[in-house]
């Protein structure tokens, strides 16, 4: 693996390598001390939600399968089946829902999660 | 002073709760403050639904489950009764003391069961069969009663005996008239009613008079006028007819009817233009009506005349047509049902061996229907009901209505005029619904029903109602979509012949081909049961794994806190006890939760994702391989002891049964699918509540499918007598690939069945009598299966990759999910309610590759 960033941003976590990753999967990590749910979908896109399904009161998400609603990239929790937007973590079937969406990259082929988004 | 006048509603029944909900929905309460008072302890439920309170519970009857309507303006007052009302001062006075003035008052209280006086009748274990109360009190006595009777043999009073079989007491109806329902059919549906009722388990006595109730305190026992014998009961269900509560009115000085009942007008208004009376405890013109349809007419008429002094809304009498399922038997009553009309004719179709009798009474011209009576078979209600209330002409050849072939299906197609009132318990016309469809552009049923209130009460109609949504969206060019959902136009069946026609394997081939976008939680996993079916590849293969539910993807189920649980296989049910101990061990190791299943086998839950791979690893070594308690697939095949132990036994039905679970474990299909075998015509296997059933004969066994037990429960029906063992391996083969080949996903085989034209018959002919020749074709794709059989579980734990997704966190494999914990109850592990996510703050280490070292700008 590479060495060392000199400057190394705290609050970019590195979870894992991108290749770990499997194709409209989800994995659960562990980034800010909270349980995250990463996603690859089939564009090779990385997307990072809150892992906890608040209309099941579980931490799931991960589990889910992915898939599209229309244009919008989505993962149907393996609870009850809620709908979660992967780009922005809202509901689709709740406009009143939300979970916690996370900047996430590639670096050097390691993913990193980034800061929780702040909803406007 | 306020501006604001007020109203009283007397009552929160069925009827009282629908007018309090129309009140709202047409502004009433822009003018009025309401008050609503109800003697019971609870808002208003589903009285209707009265007897599935045991299997329910009191939560799913309510209408009102929040205990308030939400509209700030109307006060719920529950648990008092109204004690008087003051037409003077023009207001009324708690049970509690309380007094509330009105400027209108509604009254709607209902009715209460009559209890003739008999003797007896206040002994302990007399009851009658009203609200939820009456039944907790049956309940709680039923567990100490052997046998109980229900006097009356009407239509309550059979819903009462139903709930009595159903708690599992001898049970007993009682009926002074010669026959059973007498109201709603004649002598010969009544008889053909009694046999079914009988062929239950339940004694009818009918034509006999209830003389006194025996006992000290509680009862023993029933003694009939000119009968020697005393009937032992302990326990007494009154359920001869129902008196309208007009006690109120009657101490207030307004009019009664003759035979009880408040007087009203057609405008419901009693003789005081200040109190309206609705539901049961009104008399229209002299006349009480004791169903709810009628019932919430008023209700609407009241509301609008309200909101509107000049609206023409009226109450012109009502359809007093009913059907219900008793104890499994349909009967319905409609119309003119008696012939009573001039020069009526009645067309009568019996079949006494299948318990049917369809009685249609039309017009001494033969052109109109009137009314009819259907006992056995009561399908054809949905279609003969509005025909009769639109007067619409009958077809050349209206036998063909009763025929047995007769089926929903071709209802909605005998064309019905916009009036025909499609759905009697909201009175909804067939107009208005296709209107509301077009309006408000339903494109689903749940809109539907939403959007019209049709199909929500006793949901009589929603096939009607169904196919009336299919003709106004073909109308509108809108194609319905047969499509499994937006990926794919195509059925789960068009799917499956795509996918063997083409010989596709990979998902993404499929959609490409002959989808479009990505796929979603509805159309991977049928893709990837589908394969499975085909190709019979391990569920976690690259290719597939991703397609896979949750269950399937952890070959275990979830659970409520995301945790799982584990079954392994126990063919037939028989285990050794060194293997139980393996089991107990586990168990105990991993400090899992332990029950016996209602399959015949043990499930293990509260597994971490983490551990479900150690935990296997201790079971496969001892032998035991996957249940599929996951999986879309062969859950059990249920035994009994059969012809080894039991002295009835004659057949080895454990072996039979262990044999077909080992033949079809790891088979995928539409949906679960569940074996049963029993050793004698007992039954103790309970194989006819199963998709397939074998029941033993002297000769051989007998084969039943498309059994269910679960939401829609339906007995598996024949399909072949007295077959050899191969035989019986044979047609089951054949059955079930064919099944597989052409349900629809989620489709259990008994609601597969019912979407076959020509239905078990023409089972019979493809399974049995190979009419099609595709006998030979369906065998070699089972012997496919068999022979490519695996355990998934082994294999899973054979392949590092597969295991790997066995991880809590990518980033920290080994640290468990914080959010799952566990409390106890009944000495084991329970889930414990979760709050939101957790954090675990910053102090764990977390191992990600070269996490430390890899940074980023
Ligand atoms: C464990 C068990 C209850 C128990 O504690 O006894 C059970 C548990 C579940 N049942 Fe069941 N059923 C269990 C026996 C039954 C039975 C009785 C039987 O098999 O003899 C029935 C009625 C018979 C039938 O299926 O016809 C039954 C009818 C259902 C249904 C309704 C199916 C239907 O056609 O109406 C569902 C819902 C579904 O499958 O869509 C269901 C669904 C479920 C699910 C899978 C619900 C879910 O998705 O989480 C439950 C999770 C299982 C798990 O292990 O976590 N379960 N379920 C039983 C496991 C039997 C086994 O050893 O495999
Ligand atoms: C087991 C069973 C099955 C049925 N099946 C069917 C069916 O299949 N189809 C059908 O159409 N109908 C059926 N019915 C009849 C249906 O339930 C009634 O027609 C309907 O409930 C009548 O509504 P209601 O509001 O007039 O009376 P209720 O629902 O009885 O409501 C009256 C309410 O007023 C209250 N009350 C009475 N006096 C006072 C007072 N002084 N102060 C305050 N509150 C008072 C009562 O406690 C009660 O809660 C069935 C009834 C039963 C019991
Ligand atoms: S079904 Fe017959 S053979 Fe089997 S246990 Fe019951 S009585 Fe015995
Ligand atoms: S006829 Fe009862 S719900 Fe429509």
């Amino acid at each position: 693996m590479t060495g060392p960033d000199p400057q190394v941003d705290a609050r970019w976590e590195p979870i894992c390598p991108f290749e770990v990753l499997e194709v409209e999967r989800g994995a659960t990590a562990l980034a800010h001390g909270h349980a995250v749910a990463i996603f690859r979908t089939h564009d090779d896109a990385v997307f990072a939600l809150g892992n906890h399904d608040p209309f099941a009161g579980a931490s799931v998400l991960a589990r889910g399968i992915v898939g599209t609603r229309g244009d919008i990239p989505f993962v149907a929790s393996p609870m009850h089946k809620h709908a979660f937007d992967l780009r922005t973590g809202q509901c689709l079937d709740d406009d009143d829902v939300h979970v916690p969406s996370y900047d996430v990259r590639v670096v050097a082929g390691i993913v990193e999660v980034g800061p929780r988004r702040v909803v406007a | 002073m306020s501006t604001r006048k007020s109203l009283v509603v007397i009552g929160n029944g069925m009827v009282g709760h629908r007018f309090v909900q129309a009140a709202i929905e047409r502004g009433l309460t822009e003018t009025f403050d309401i008050t609503v008072v109800g003697e019971e302890p609870r808002p208003a439920y589903d009285r209707v639904a009265l007897t599935s309170f045991f299997d329910v519970g009191a939560e799913q009857l309510s209408f009102l489950p929040s205990g308030a309507y939400d509209d700030p303006r109307v006060r719920l007052v529950l648990d008092v009764p109204v004690a008087a009302i003051d037409r003077d001062t023009k207001s009324i006075a708690l049970g509690t003391g309380e007094v509330v003035s009105y400027d209108i008052a509604v009254l709607a209280t209902g009715a209460a069961p009559f209890v003739p006086p008999v003797p007896g009748k206040d002994l302990d274990n007399v009851f009658v069969y009203r609200t939820i109360e009456d039944l907790e009190a049956i309940r709680e006595a039923s567990g100490t009663a052997r046998a109980g009777a229900v006097i009356g043999g009407g239509l309550l009073g059979l819903e009462a005996a139903n709930a009595l079989h159903q708690l599992g007491i001898e049970t007993h109806v009682v009926e002074m008239a010669p026959r059973l329902m007498a109201v709603q059919v004649d002598d010969a549906g009544g008889a053909t009613l009694k046999r079914h009722i009988e062929s239950l388990g339940l004694s009818v006595h009918t034509g006999v008079m209830t003389e006194r109730i025996e006992g000290t305190d509680t009862v023993t026992g029933l003694r009939f006028q000119d009968h020697d014998a005393a009937l032992p009961v302990d326990l007494v269900v009154f359920s001869a007819g129902i008196r309208p509560r007009d006690q109120l009115a009657r101490d207030c000085g307004l009019d009664v009817a003759e035979r009880g009942g408040v007087l009203v007008d057609e405008k419901l208004r009693t003789s005081d233009p200040a109190i309206h009376a609705i539901g049961e405890c009104a008399a229209v013109a002299g006349r009480m009506y004791g169903l709810v349809a009628p019932g919430y007419q008023m209700a609407e008429i009241v509301a609008d005349t309200l909101v509107n002094e000049a609206s023409a809304a009226v109450f012109e009498g009502a359809d007093m047509s009913t059907k219900l399922k008793l104890l499994g038997v349909d009967v319905a009553s409609f119309g003119d049902a008696f012939a009573t009309t001039e020069g009526a004719l009645e067309l009568v179709f019996a079949d006494a061996v299948a318990g049917v009798y369809k009685k249609l009474v039309v017009s001494s011209e033969g052109d109109r229907l009137l009314g009819g009576i259907l006992v056995g078979d009561a399908s054809a209600y949905g279609v003969l009901r509005p025909m009769v209330s639109s007067g619409m002409a009958l077809p050349d050849n209206p036998e063909e209505l009763i025929l047995p072939a007769a089926r929903e299906g071709g209802a909605a197609r005998i064309g019905m005029p916009d009036e025909a009132v499609v759905c009697s318990c909201n009175n909804i016309s067939k107009g208005s619904i296709c209107d509301t469809i077009d309006a408000e552009g339903c494109a689903d049923l749940p809109c539907v029903k939403a959007c019209t209130r049709a199909g929500t009460v006793c949901g009589s109609c929603v096939p009607i109602v169904k196919n009336l949504l299919a003709e106004r969206l073909e109308a509108a060019g809108k194609t319905v979509s047969k499509g499994i959902c937006e990926h794919f136009d195509l059925t789960r069946q068009e799917l499956f012949d795509v996918i063997a026609v083409h010989g596709f394997q990979r998902f993404d081939d499929i959609v490409t081909a002959h989808g479009r976008g990505r796929g979603c939680d509805v159309c991977k996993p049928a893709v990837a049961s589908i394969l499975a079916s085909q190709f019979n590849g391990h569920v976690l293969d690259r290719t597939t794994a991703n397609l896979q539910d949750t269950n399937d993807a952890y070959l275990a189920n979830i659970q409520r806190n995301g945790t799982y649980s584990v079954v392994p296989r126990i063919p037939g049910g028989e285990i050794t006890a060194d293997k139980l101990i393996v089991i107990g061990e586990v168990a105990r190791d991993f400090d899992l939760y332990t029950k016996i299943t209602g399959g015949q086998r043990i499930d293990l839950l509260g597994a971490r994702v983490e551990q479900l791979p150690q935990i296997w690893r201790r079971l496969v070594d001892a032998g035991f391989e996957s249940g599929h308690a996951y999986g879309k697939s062969l859950r059990t095949v249920k035994s009994c002891v059969g012809s080894s132990w039991c002295r009835f036994g004659v057949q080895d039905s454990v072996q039979m049964a262990i044999d077909l679970e080992l033949r079809y474990r790891g088979l995928r299909s539409p949906h679960k699918l569940k074996g049963g075998v029993s050793g004698c015509a007992r039954e103790c296997a309970e194989a006819r509540g199963k998709d397939f059933g074998v029941i033993a004969t002297e000769k051989g066994w007998n084969l039943y499918v498309c059994g269910n037990g679960g939401a829609i429960p339906a007995h598996a029906q024949l399909l072949a007598s007295d077959l050899t063992g191969a035989e019986l391996v044979r047609y089951l083969d054949r059955f079930l690939m064919y099944y597989i080949r052409t349900a629809d996903r989620l489709q259990r085989t008994s609601t597969w069945l019912g979407t076959i034209d020509g239905g078990l018959d023409r089972v019979r002919e493809i399974v049995v009598e190979d009419t099609l020749g595709l006998g030979a074709e369906l065998e070699a794709e089972m012997a496919r299966h068999v022979d490519s059989y695996f355990d998934e579980w082994k294999g899973t734990l054979e392949d590092e990759e597969k295991l790997s997704r066995f991880v809590s966190f990518v980033n920290a494999p080994d640290v468990p999910d914080p959010s799952i914990s566990f409390g106890t109850s009944r000495g084991q592990i329970s889930p414990a309610v979760a709050g939101g996510p957790v954090s675990l703050g910053t102090s764990i280490p977390v191992g990600a590759p070269a996490a430390a070292e890899v940074g980023a700008r």
